[in-house]
């Protein structure tokens, strides 16, 4: 039978519950933020253990190594500058056009590189979280990204980090554009729950023509990511609701289950 | 029971929470994440007493929604759920029997996690679902079933590594010994 401290317990509990339900959701995520900073010592510790082996491996690397792996990063650097210069070039060239033409000049790319430093425990969602936050600049709905392409967007911010839901969540749909002669539209939604190699993209229009293998980059539409950042690959396509529009599934050009470093994307740009 | 207890069963909440936030091998492995929480539960619910449930309810599910896409708070009701039944029936239930451990791990494993979709799904909320949540399901299932067992053994060696031990008392009584010979 119920006794008076049980039905303390469960009044206690449902109570706790409800309220923090119904807080508003500024106040739910400064006090996530704030439960969560219990555990960035334990994340530090971790980081520091992961980072042992390579410590250790780079004291115990042969003096010739490092003097061959200085030669080939100079090569490459070198051939990165003459790129550059041809880069900017081309960036002039376009800045001269856009002014003729009375377009809005386009600024350069201003990205700071964060590190993941965990993922959401839940299996329903996917999102991970970053050691940047709003001291180093950070705001919501920033892109963030790889080398390799778009991985999503900044939800929240802390002080000193931050939450990204990834491409394929519930909670980031990305406008893209494929690259095929007709740069068909469609929104990058939701993939399974299972898969996170693959994403999906829906809303395209019922006569889409795609392959396997077309890119997917950002339209630029929707006022959070700018234009051309790569998204992923078509693997397959189909009609859906009768022929009303066009699937297709992406493989994304980031492998978003082993997200290590990535960057955010400070000043991002839309159409 | 005592406060070492609750407090040795807290921490194991906390780095449990912290361990499925930062170690991803059960997800490379098997697609979906284990959670300890429910198997903890179990435990906490059939040694400790409602205080403890309640906190252990409160405080790792707050732990976990802080971490996680949820929103704050809840996971603190499907915890409970699972915990508070069991800790007001314990007496009928063999706490001893590794197989009542397992099943009750399993049990617990399977029902927080759908409480929690739930919850989220008449809070207006949409998880990422699908026909991989059934395998999902499935492998947190097994996983709690199997970290059961472990979490018993591993608390029970504690409390008796960590505990004050009952001192045995003898049948033997000096008062009550017969003496044989004259003195």
């Amino acid at each position: 039978m119920l006794r008076k401290k049980h039905y303390l317990a469960l009044g206690a509990v449902t109570l706790v519950t409800v309220l923090l339900l119904s807080l508003p959701s500024h106040a739910t995520s400064r006090l996530k933020l704030g439960i969560g900073g219990l555990f960035l010592p334990l994340f530090g510790a971790v980081n520091a253990v992961r980072q042992l082996p390579d410590r250790a491996a780079d004291t115990l690397l042969p003096r010739s190594e490092l003097l061959k792996e200085i030669e080939s990063l100079r090569r490459e650097n070198q051939e990165v500058k003459v790129r550059q210069q041809q880069n900017d070039a081309t960036a002039r060239e376009n800045d001269q056009l856009r002014a003729l033409v009375g377009w809005q000049q386009q600024q350069p790319w201003k990205l700071k590189l964060a590190r993941v430093i965990m993922r959401d425990p839940a299996n329903w969602w996917r999102t991970v979280q970053i050691d940047l936050g709003k001291r180093d600049g950070l705001v919501e709905n920033l892109p963030v990204l790889t080398s390799d392409g778009l991985i999503g967007r900044v939800s929240s911010v802390g002080l000193t980090r931050s939450q990204v839901v990834l491409l394929g969540d519930p909670s980031c749909r990305v406008s893209a554009r494929v690259v095929n002669p007709a740069h068909d539209l469609g929104v990058i939604g939701p993939g399974g729950p299972l898969d996170n190699s693959l994403v999906d993209l829906a809303y395209l229009s019922g006569n889409a023509n795609l392959k396997s293998g077309q890119g997917v980059v950002t339209s630029g539409e929707g006022g959070i990511f700018p234009a051309g950042i790569s998204v992923g690959q078509i693997v397959d396509s189909r009609q859906a609701e009768f022929g009303l529009y066009t699937e297709a599934r992406v493989k994304p050009s980031a492998n978003l289950g082993a997200l290590d470093q990535v960057w955010v994307l400070l000043n991002p740009q839309p159409n | 029971m005592n406060v070492l207890q609750t407090m040795l069963i807290l921490a194991a909440a906390f780095l449990a929470v912290f361990a499925e936030a930062s170690f991803q091998l059960p997800r490379h492995l098997f697609g979906a994440q284990v959670d300890v929480l429910p198997a903890l539960m179990i435990y906490a619910a059939l040694n400790t007493n409602t205080v403890t449930v309640s906190l252990l309810a409160a405080l790792g599910g707050l732990w976990f929604d802080a971490l996680s896409a949820n929103p704050l708070g809840v996971s603190i009701l499907p915890l409970f759920a699972v915990g508070f039944p069991i800790c007001l029936r314990r007496d009928l239930i063999l706490r001893e029997l590794p197989f009542a451990q397992v099943v009750l791990g399993a049990t617990a494993s399977a029902v927080v996690p759908a409480l929690c979709i739930l919850l989220l799904l008449t809070g207006g909320h949409g998880p990422l679902l699908g026909w991989g949540s059934i395998w999902q399901w499935l492998v947190m299932t097994a996983g709690g079933a199997l970290a059961t067992p472990i979490i018993f053994a591993l608390f029970d060696w504690c409390q008796h590594a960590l505990g004050y031990q009952p001192q045995t008392e003898t049948s033997f009584r000096p008062d009550r010994e017969i003496r044989r010979g004259r003195q």
